[in-house]
């Protein structure tokens, strides 16, 4: 398994001979490998088109077509050596794609793995959506790439059933080569790579896809295609690029978000060594896009760093200079008394159904804003040529929205912009913003040349798209069978104003607003849910899981409330709340239906591998259960925890059963990321918070914006995985949410203590 | 500017650099070796870390012009064929999800194996605390310092019997 795209050191001299409207080349490797490739005569290529129709070609004629360099618009490569190269088109940002989707291919294909090459495709539409965020992109692909892995292979099937003159159907295929039993005849790919060329396509609808009973790739465990380069320090990364002549570029914002500078010392900076240039960049109002800022730009990294620290700015900090966390807590709680702006939902009477209850709780939950903090801070490599053509090396999740936006931004037709996919650092969601982007075309524009803009850790965590803190006034009854029967929830969340034809609507952040199909909306007979925004000048974007990742801790850990107050087991409980309906129809046109029989098998399921109930726990240990469908994603997990007297947590052990249908693509992949999300969703809960003064974030780097380490990491993290028969779906964000209200739900069990607020230090966890 | 010859992975590196230039920026912006890795620039976060004279240290802490002769080993210079232990166990067990942090994990996992060839957990928890990893592959860093401890004990092994 080889990678032969780092991004490092591109040719660029090459490029300048395209036509504007060229699509994106290769890098420079993979180009030399296509050439070769070409020279040596025809490859077999197939090219999934937006609408999933599939068209194959000889390379020689898509060379001589295009007249000139050869242009990578396709997924599936086969030399006449028989080497595979496979595209992998969406962003890889530690989630795996580029590992998982190439091999449904090779699948299909009925190649061997070690025979495949993975090469990652720059943005262009012939690969149709190439976002990656919401765990979207193996349910959106995982059909169509079975697809063109069977269409190609029956293309080969074909090819050799007519060198041989016997019927296709008495051909077989393994290992990349055609055999024919008959008479003992094998040919491999390559070798049938001009006959099939040749061949008219089948409709993809007609090819017969491999039984998953004889999948031999799929559901095994495949190392990651870019593991070599990661072990080794090789180029791979965007803060890795680097192009000729480029220079090195930091860009300052105003500390206090949403704010704009006025003047600054510009001329002391330029004096700096190796300074080029230092500016002042207006921007724009939208607060996820090209903020106001200064920039500097240098011949090194760090010389435009140190000329940084010389900086002076006259800031107009603008109306978010009021902002606080402690404010937003007043208004927050002065809010709850009123009745919500918005009704989410609401069914029968809650307040009479409250006042006829056996039980009632009441409580309010509390959680914070909270930044991305992936380990590669935000970056992007922009180069606006002297034609006005712009060429990106972007560590997106979004190129197509990158390109858009600087298209926008910067009224550059989107055919002139080229953006080059390049591996990110982690993304958390936070790549799917494109503010980094605009960032670097802006600097790039006005120094006329290609610049690398790295933001420090301080501009990453400060002038994130957070995601929205959050409050939750609670009320909820059971009745005398300890049944649930009224849930009251308003809802204080986080609205930036936006420009919406001729005036203004308030809008929530990403993940601030709450679905009136949030279970257990649907679930409790009488139900109100309301909701009421906090206006701010924060920008807000979707983080792992947006809503789910913290809407789950509060809900689950107040059905826990519920549930002890009612005396009940809090896993019965949870399965009584669910009802004997398998499915129920989600609200309104956009509703989402609830799988609920997929959801009680994970919950009985991982009830049974947690030995749950059976198993006596000492004071200061406990046991706790959650369960979340999001994502596409039905998860329940169990947590056991010893809260030491002083109250130090340890999770000793955490039981997650997923059901995410029927295939598990890539099995070492898919554990990375249930143990991944398991470790975030602790850290998420323990660590984290941002706090707000005069408008500006408070913390400013890892010392004091901590995040979970290897001494707190569980020692047991158990991965099951129901198969089942529904769709493959994707796996980066619904493991995410569970977490922190099943571990929540076992510091109760352990100590009696509730956690309402977070990050857990919040909250005195000692006993005694 | 100022010439500052660095001692990096056996050879002798000029670099041509401001005095407060952390290695981490000479390595990355000058010499073209970017397996280090820029994550907090205040030695928080460990994604930058080398070897000084095999003691692991943050690139970003440190000033070319305090380096002297010191001997700098970075994960280009780990292994000559990217065969070391921990390059082998790192890709056996797939630990890295993005990936960006692992280089650093590697370097100080290398001067944990150093000193203790056959770590215990709390050993692995206590040298690997000043390295985060936001995928939080923690799990699999760990497995994968047991496994390269087994590979180079093997591997000391086997030469033993030739």
């Amino acid at each position: 398994m080889k990678n032969h795209n780092p991004p490092g050191n591109h040719d660029l001299a090459n490029k300048r001979g395209l036509p504007h409207d060229a699509p994106a080349p290769a890098s420079a490797a993979r180009r030399g490998f296509l050439r070769q490739s070409a020279a040596g005569g025809a490859s077999l290529l197939l090219s999934l088109h937006a609408g999933g129709a599939i068209a194959a070609a000889a390379a020689d004629d898509v060379n001589t077509d295009r007249g000139g360099d050869f242009v990578p618009n396709a997924f599936i490569r086969i030399g006449q050596d028989g080497r595979v190269t496979l595209v992998s088109k969406q962003p890889e940002i530690g989630q795996g794609i580029k590992t998982s989707l190439p091999m449904i291919i090779a699948e299909e294909l009925d190649v061997d793995w070690k025979d495949v090459v993975v090469v990652q495709g720059d943005l262009n539409p012939i690969y149709g959506s190439q976002g990656a965020g919401g765990s979207t992109s193996t349910p959106t692909n995982y059909d169509n790439f079975h697809k063109l892995g069977a269409t190609a292979r029956a293309l080969l099937v074909e090819a050799a059933a007519r060198t041989w003159n016997v019927p296709a159907a008495e051909c077989r295929t393994a290992g990349g080569a055609v055999s024919h039993a008959g008479s003992g005849r094998k040919l491999g790919y390559g070798a049938l790579v001009r006959t099939a060329s040749a061949l008219p396509v089948p409709d993809a609808k007609g090819v017969a896809l491999k039984d998953p009973s004889a999948y031999r790739l799929l559901g095994t465990r495949i190392g990651g295609v870019d593991n070599p380069l990661v072990v080794s320090g090789k180029p791979l990364f965007g803060i890795d690029v680097q192009v000729p002549g480029m220079l090195y570029a930091t860009y300052v914002k105003c500390p206090t978000l949403g704010g704009r500078p006025v003047s600054a010392n510009l001329d002391a900076v330029k004096a700096m060594a190796g300074v080029k240039d230092a500016f002042i960049i207006e921007g724009t109002a939208n607060l996820n896009g090209l903020r106001p800022g200064v920039a500097i730009v240098a011949n090194s990294t760090w010389n435009a760093l140190r000329a940084r620290k010389k900086l002076q700015v006259v800031w107009d900090d603008g109306e978010g200079a009021n902002h606080s966390w402690a404010g937003f807590v007043a208004q927050a709680q002065a809010l709850s008394k009123q009745r919500g702006a918005a009704v989410m939902r609401k069914d029968g009477d809650v307040d009479a159904a409250l006042a006829g209850a056996a039980r009632t709780v009441e409580a309010a939950y509390t959680y914070p804003f909270i930044s991305h903090a992936s380990m590669e801070p935000q970056n992007c490599t922009a180069w606006v040529k002297p034609d006005g053509a712009v060429e990106l090396w972007a560590p997106t999740q979004n190129p197509g929205s990158g390109q858009a936006l600087v298209a926008s931004t910067f009224d550059i037709p989107k055919e002139k912009i080229q953006l080059h996919i390049v591996r990110s650092g982690g993304g958390f969601g936070r790549r799917l913003s494109s503010d980094f982007i605009v960032d670097a075309v802006a600097i790039s524009q006005k120094v006329k040349a290609p610049v690398k803009l790295t933001w420090t850790r301080e501009d990453d965590l400060q002038h994130d798209h957070f995601r929205a803190g959050g409050f939750h006034f609670l009320r909820g009854g059971v009745d005398a069978q300890g049944k649930l029967t009224a849930w009251h929830n308003h809802f204080v969340t986080f609205a930036n104003r936006v420009e919406k034809g001729d005036g203004s609507v308030l809008q929530p952040g990403s993940g601030g607003n709450l679905s009136g199909d949030e279970f257990p909306g649907r679930w409790a007979a009488s139900c109100l849910l309301e909701q009421t925004p906090i206006e701010c000048r924060i920008p807000m974007g979707p983080w792992r899981a947006p809503g789910s990742n913290v809407f789950s801790w509060v809900f689950h850990s107040f059905i826990d409330e519920l549930a002890h107050a009612a005396n009940r087991d809090p896993v019965e409980f949870r399965l009584e709340m669910l009802g004997d309906k398998d499915m129920v129809p989600g609200s309104g046109e956009r509703g989402a239906p609830y799988n609920v029989a997929r959801m009680r098998n994970v919950l009985k399921a991982v009830a049974d591998k947690a030995e749950w109930g059976k198993r006596k726990f000492p004071r200061g240990k406990g046991a706790g259960v959650a369960f979340h469908f999001s994502h596409r994603g039905y998860v329940a997990e169990v947590a056991e925890v010893t809260v030491s007297k002083d109250g130090k947590l340890t999770v000793d052990r955490v039981v997650v059963v997923t059901d995410i249908g029927a295939q598990i693509v890539n099995l070492s992949g898919a554990e990375n990321q249930v143990e991944g999300s398991v470790i975030d969703g602790l850290s998420t809960l323990m660590y984290p918070a941002l706090n707000f003064e005069k408008g500006r974030v408070v913390e400013s780097n890892f010392h004091d914006y901590a995040l979970l380490r290897m001494p707190d990491t569980p020692a047991n993290i158990e991965s099951h995985f129901l198969k089942t028969d529904y769709p493959v779906t994707g796996l980066g964000e619904p493991v995410f949410p569970p977490l922190a209200p099943a571990v929540c739900n076992a510091i109760f069990a352990a100590t009696g203590k509730r956690v309402r607020e977070l990050p857990l230090s919040k909250t005195d966890l000692s006993w005694s | 500017m100022s010439k500052y010859t660095l001692n990096v992975n056996g050879k002798a590196r000029t670099v041509d650099v401001e005095a407060d230039t952390p290695l981490l920026w000479a390595l990355r912006d000058t010499l073209n070796l970017v397996g280090t890795k820029y994550g907090c620039g205040v030695g928080a976060c460990g994604t930058c870390t080398v070897h000084i004279d095999g003691q692991p240290a943050r690139a970003c802490q440190m000033p070319v012009s305090m380096l002297g002769k010191h001997k700098i080993t970075t994960i280009e210079g780990l292994d000559a064929r990217a065969m070391h232990p921990l390059q082998q166990a790192w890709q056996e067990l797939d630990v890295p999800q993005c990936g960006y942090c692992q280089s650093g994990q590697i370097m100080s996992a290398c001067a944990l194996l150093k000193q203790s060839p056959k770590p215990t957990d709390a050993q692995i928890d206590e040298a690997m605390a000043g390295n985060l990893c936001r995928c939080a592959t923690y799990v699999r860093i760990r497995a994968g310092i047991h496994r390269a401890a087994e590979i180079a004990q093997a591997s000391t092994t086997g030469k033993g019997k030739k």
